[in-house]
């Protein structure tokens, strides 16, 4: 049986607990507020909070229900629009109002919800936060410069937020009704009686099982991986980082270890998805899904990562290069899951970057992505690993170009001779997402950035570039 | 004034089909599509599909009683294919069951087996065989074959636009509910319930008057649901008809994106002439229009095309021509601009095109040739009140064009990696139906005795805001408190044979009936209150709820004159009736006066483009709006910021790929993408110019609906001018989308 509480309401359920959120909550419970966009996570019209207890304190994230199986709910606090309405319209409500940020209203809730989110989130209510809150909701009508404006206005009034007591701020100040004060505690009683089936399938945020087959998945048996402790969490031993295959896009977001790492992190992750899809998306989803394309695969297949594979009795440790063997084809037998990411901690002479562009800069699909880790000594390329998305059957370590490039001093001369074993170690085709002539080029150019970028004092862009156009 | 939804939407309380309160025993409808683009169905197998636990019922072509037929304009399309299937996603059987859950899993045991026929996708092979929707239209004025001769320049060239998904968040769907005596009630998501009621009654073979359209609102529309919502009611009434039960039918995302024509793609040829002194003096342009498998509206779209094609320009030569092309795509439909954006496109790309070769900006033939007032249309109208060049030039001057082309080519000149590009694009858009007989509207008005009032119009609400500008209306007219006045459901028993929700004319149409009936309760009242205060008239006023004599005001209420009537046995309700005047078009001269005015605008677009990674913002859209006497600032501003963005995503990241055998490859929100809150323009400014409006709008207040997407097509040339600024020497299509790929593709092309 699966236990949760419903806006106030607590819910106690043998429903199947691959049901998602969204049919629970429309069609079980009757609360209309919430609507359907497109069940792929790409819209944002069904979004919910999801509060759980986190570090022993309440702590809220946005969520598109279409791709949340219940079974991910236990234990857990949902809020629709329907547990956030007051008598008078709260902060939020009143500012999409007041700057005209509803024209047909049908994604409006959505944007409520995930503004809601912001205000109860732990970051710092800024203008960049506050718009990246909403960057999972797609407005067809208003062109989002109201929404924009109505995010701002929100910014305003939460700079006096308390950090401390937010929730009670928050309830003070009109923005949530007065339960939640109570929810912590409530949330604490529920006992969390989840129990595993090694032979059910493996869902962890269910991100992309949910858009693929959320017909199916209903009457699927589930072993939920999301919640488990043992999956979760990001360390450091020595000189290695661990990370539990159910920590979150979102989770190394906010890590800071990871962000002392890798500067550019934030900029980096902008470009994957969206809030909620971040909130939800597991490292081990994304890798096990074995999409050619996937942004997180190429980002740890640049930092050679190793994952430690389970099936509970045995456990065995491989470079996640080669953990791919064709399309969708994993060195992976089916009771087995990933436990577990491990990667060394790069030192200071070392540097990374992630390149990704798609048709949509933002909550898209890449045409093609790119990562690079790179050691120097002095001006010698010491250590040095790329990955390149969209180019490949799978997510391809380029192993002959980063061969090639150990060893070899960092200059223009041996990154356009790279570029030549680049393109000889791709196999991109021609899709929706663009020309297989087209990804080439961008993959070129992707890898160029790279150096341009992170050397712009030794590597040029008219240097690799401007040849182009001398012939 | 705010929306009047605004309060309900944000609270999720607001009511979409979907959210309707199921009753007792309904039933799921979901529809079996072709996944074959062209072919002949040899046999169709639903026997498992019977068989599945909680399936009531299949339908198909056989159990239609009426006509099979739900072409508007041309009866050129089945319901449900019964021997041939004309595209992907045609609609074969209809499965009903006890959820949408089995209705789904049993779709999936229908077999068919269709043998394929030769598919076509473009449109400019269908026109070589000679596939048309329609004969060819031409219109034309002077002779630009001989003004041709005359020319300094002459320039020809190929451009071709895309398609674009409406994306209406809010899917296609219909629920329907057996009434007594066989009559049916429609719960529809449609911007035509009149097509909806006719449509249904032929397929069912009903009269009319037993089919009831009720729609509430819709989540969003964009012309999407103007005759394509109608399939979508009919397998539910068609299912309700047969099984006496309720039945609702809402497709998912999926399925609406394959089964649902979009914005028509054109590939077309022009040749524009110029002088010396680059004054436009001759322009030709054939379009091929992709209509798909049937007319649909594509008549219309093309003629809308054939008027706008010279955009804001006059043009003394002009002869264009246009050929609606039958593919085997799904019948593509109206999309905010309805024709116009494409022809508009051609004649942006014609000036692009010259300036690029004469190696000056397009601006400067842009401005040497907006319209003037009096200036003669190719269709034979008259501009009137043309507000092109106060635009232009306001634009010009309030955002400091100079200014801006300077500090662009200095970036330019300063970083070679990094380039900026600006653009500007005028607009002129023609608000009327272009079918005549359509620009008709009738309101009912209700003043219950307690003073408070009900409005119901033909118009529906879909975010545009119409509502809460009929509530202005009537407001207006008896001088009462907004919160007095509802605006009803849009429902054919209350307001019959309406025309769509479309062409930006709703407010106007819609509203000046409703101005119309308000005015003859309102005389009527002014007439009791006379005879109540024994005065004359004409000394009565009405004014915030109170009568005013001779400019005293009296202790006479609204209410108490509105019981006054009641005790006195006067009517309180009108239905009025309203026709635009002065309209008529001769299509056999394809001449006349086919608008009731036109709206214009200039907007002025700067985007940066990466030219190492070949990606794109946009920086500023800044807009000179006609808006006349804008009668909701907020709403018409909301208009513009939505249909820029719109356009600009028809323009650059909105693309629609088929493959060869027709089959949709953007099927889904992963792959076809809208633009998101980091794509739209990081600065919008909106100059409201305001002019006189005119008579014909409601309250001097200009229709908004569709020019501001036009607007999106500087966009295009902005980038453009950027990639040019980068590689000078590309040869470089003219050719929307222009997106990521296109980009780096000519940064790096020879």
């Amino acid at each position: 049986m699966l236990e949760f509480i419903l806006n106030t309401k607590k819910i106690q359920t043998d429903l199947p607990s691959g049901m998602t959120m969204l049919d629970f909550v429309r069609y079980e419970s009757h609360l209309k507020g919430t609507k359907i966009g497109c069940r792929e996570g790409d819209c944002g019209a069904c979004t919910i909070l999801v509060g759980e207890i986190y570090d022993n304190s309440l702590r809220y994230r946005s969520m598109t229900s279409c791709l949340m199986p219940i079974g991910n709910a236990n234990g857990k606090h949902i809020v629709t629009v329907e547990g956030i309405n007051m008598d008078d319209l709260s902060p939020v409500q009143k500012a999409i109002i007041e700057e005209g940020g509803t024209q047909c209203g049908f994604c409006t809730v959505g944007f409520v919800m995930s503004l809601t989110g912001y205000c109860l989130d732990e970051k710092k209510s800024n203008k960049e936060n506050a718009i990246a809150s909403i960057d999972g909701n797609i407005c067809r009508c208003t062109g989002y410069k109201s929404l924009e404006k109505a995010a701002f206005n929100i910014t305003e009034q939460l700079q006096n937020r308390d950090a401390e007591s937010k929730v009670n701020w928050l309830i003070e100040n009109k923005f949530i009704p007065s339960y939640f004060a109570d929810i912590e505690q409530r949330l604490v009683a529920i006992q969390n009686t989840k129990s595993s089936n090694a032979t059910s399938v493996k869902v962890g945020g269910g991100t992309d099982l949910y858009v693929q087959k959320h017909d199916s998945m209903a009457h699927t048996e589930i072993d939920f991986l999301f919640d488990k402790v043992d999956l979760n969490g990001i360390h450091k031993i020595e000189n290695t980082i661990f990370l539990g295959g159910s920590v979150t896009v979102e989770d190394i977001r906010s890590n800071r270890m990871m962000f002392e790492m890798f500067p550019d992190l934030l900029a980096h992750l902008k470009l994957i998805s969206s809030t909620p899809i971040r909130n939800m998306a597991t490292l081990a989803g994304n890798f096990v899904n074995a999409s050619p394309i996937g942004d997180m695969t190429i980002f740890f297949l640049a930092l050679n990562a190793s994952i430690v594979l389970s099936d509970t009795i045995n456990r065995r440790t491989i470079k996640l290069k080669d953990f791919y063997k064709g399309y969708k084809t994993l060195d992976k037998t089916a009771e087995e899951f990933i436990e577990q990411i491990q990667f060394d901690v790069p030192n200071k002479n070392t540097y990374f970057n992630f390149e990704k562009v798609c048709k949509r800069t933002h909550l898209d699909i890449a045409s093609a992505n790119n990562a690079i880790r790179i050691s120097l000594n002095e001006s010698t390329i010491e250590e040095i690993a790329i990955a390149a998305g969209g180019v490949f059957a799978y997510p391809l370590y380029l192993i002959k170009t980063s061969t090639f490039l150990k060893g070899k001093i960092l200059n223009a001369e041996n990154i356009l001779a790279a570029v030549e074993i680049l393109q000889s170690e791709i196999a991109p085709i021609t899709d929706a997402r663009g020309d297989m002539e087209y990804k080439r080029l961008l993959t070129r150019q992707l890898f160029f950035a790279h150096f341009i970028k992170l050397f712009p004092n030794i590597i040029s862009a008219e240097a690799l570039l401007l040849n182009e156009f001398s012939a | 004034m705010k929306n009047i939804d605004s309060r309900s939407h944000t609270r999720g309380e607001s009511i979409y089909v979907d959210d309707i309160p199921v009753l007792q025993g309904t039933l799921y409808a979901a529809v079996f599509d072709s996944t074959v683009a062209h072919g002949k169905i040899i046999h169709l197998d639903v026997t498992d599909a019977l068989v599945v636990a909680g399936v009531e019922r299949i339908l198909t072509y056989k159990d239609i009683q009426g006509e099979n037929q739900i072409g508007g304009i041309i009866p050129d399309e089945q319901l449900l294919a019964s021997d041939v299937v004309d595209f992907c996603g045609m609609p074969i059987a209809i499965v009903v069951a006890i959820s949408d859950e089995i209705a789904h899993v049993a779709l999936k045991k229908i077999k068919v087996q269709i043998e394929s026929l030769p598919v076509i996708i473009d449109p400019r092979e269908a026109a070589k065989q000679n596939k048309l929707i329609i004969p060819p239209r031409t219109f034309q004025i002077g002779n630009s074959q001989e003004a041709f001769n005359s020319c300094e320049y002459i320039f020809e060239g190929t451009a071709d636009s895309g398609g674009q998904e409406h994306l209406y968040i809010e899917t296609q769907g219909a629920y329907a509910v057996p009434m007594e005596n066989g009559n049916i009630k429609i719960y529809s998501s449609t911007q035509g319930p009149t097509a909806v009621q006719r449509t249904t009654a032929r397929v069912l073979g009903i009269p009319m008057h037993k089919i009831e359209v009720e729609v509430t609102r819709l989540g969003g529309g964009f012309g999407g649901k103007e005759d394509q919502a109608t399939t979508w009611a009919i397998v539910a009434a068609l299912a309700t008809f047969h099984l006496k039960k309720p039945v609702k039918c809402i497709l998912n995302r999926m399925e609406d994106m394959r089964m649902t024509g979009k914005r028509h793609p054109y590939s077309s040829d022009f040749k524009i002439g110029l002088s010396k002194e680059l004054k436009i003096l001759a322009y030709e342009a054939t379009f091929y229009q992709n209509a798909g498998a049937a007319a649909d509206l594509s008549p219309a779209v093309m003629e809308r095309t054939l008027f706008h094609a010279t955009n804001t320009y006059f043009v003394p030569n002009t002869k264009v021509t246009a050929y609606s092309c039958k593919t085997n795509l799904p019948p593509n439909t109206a999309f905010r601009g309805f024709g116009g954006p494409q022809g508009m496109f051609v004649m942006e790309a014609a000036i692009t095109k010259a300036a690029e070769e004469l190696g000056i900006s397009s601006t400067i033939i842009q401005h040497k040739n907006l319209l003037k007032e009096n200036d003669l249309f190719h269709y034979g109208q008259h501009t009137k009140g043309c507000e092109a060049e106060n635009c232009w030039n306001t634009a010009i001057d309030k955002f400091d064009f100079e200014k801006l082309e300077y500090e662009i080519q200095d970036f330019n000149s300063k970083n070679n990696f990094i380039k900026k590009g600006i653009a500007i694009m005028p607009i002129c858009f023609g608000i009327s139906f272009t079918k005549t007989l359509m620009n008709q509207a009738r309101a009912l008005v209700h003043v219950y005795t307690d003073g408070s009032v009900s409005v119901s119009t033909g118009a529906v609400e879909m975010g545009q805001g119409v509502n809460t500008k009929m509530l202005q209306v009537a407001a207006k007219v008896f001088s009462i408190n907004h919160s007095k006045v509802k605006v009803e459901s849009t429902n054919t028993t209350r307001v019959a044979n309406t025309s769509p929700s479309a062409a930006s004319a709703t407010a106007d149409l819609n509203g000046k009936a409703t101005e119309l009936a308000c005015n003859a309760i309102l005389s009527r009242l002014k007439k009791r209150a006379a005879i109540e205060l024994s005065g004359n008239e004409s000394e009565i006023e009405i004014k915030d709820e109170f009568v005013w004599i001779n400019g005293t005001q009296t202790n006479l209420t609204w209410p108490k004159l509105v019981m006054s009537c009641y005790l006195n046995r006067e009517s309180l309700s009108e239905s009025a009736h309203y026709a635009t005047p002065g309209l008529h078009f001769d299509a056999t001269k394809e001449k006349g006066n086919p608008f009731a005015y036109h709206v214009y605008g200039t907007s002025i677009h700067i985007v940066t483009v990466d030219c190492i990674r070949g990606t794109y913002e946009t920086e500023a859209v800044k807009i000179v709006h006609d808006f006349g006497k804008s009668m909701n600032t907020i709403i018409d501003r909301g208009q513009i910021e939505g249909g820029l963005v719109q356009g600009i995503g028809w323009m650059t990241l909105e693309e629609i790929i088929y493959n060869k055998d027709g089959k949709l490859l953007t099927n889904a929100l992963s792959t076809y993408k809208v633009p998101d809150i980091y794509s739209v323009p990081k600065e919008i400014t909106i100059y409201a110019l305001e002019t006189q409006g005119s008579e014909n709008a409601i309250l001097n207040s200009k229709a908004v609906g569709e020019p501001p997407l036009m607007y999106g097509i500087g966009t295009y040339f902005a980038i453009r001018n950027a990639v040019k600024s980068f590689n000078p020497k590309v040869k470089l299509a003219l050719n929307a989308p222009f997106t990521p790929e296109k980009v780096l593709m000519a940064l790096y092309g020879k």
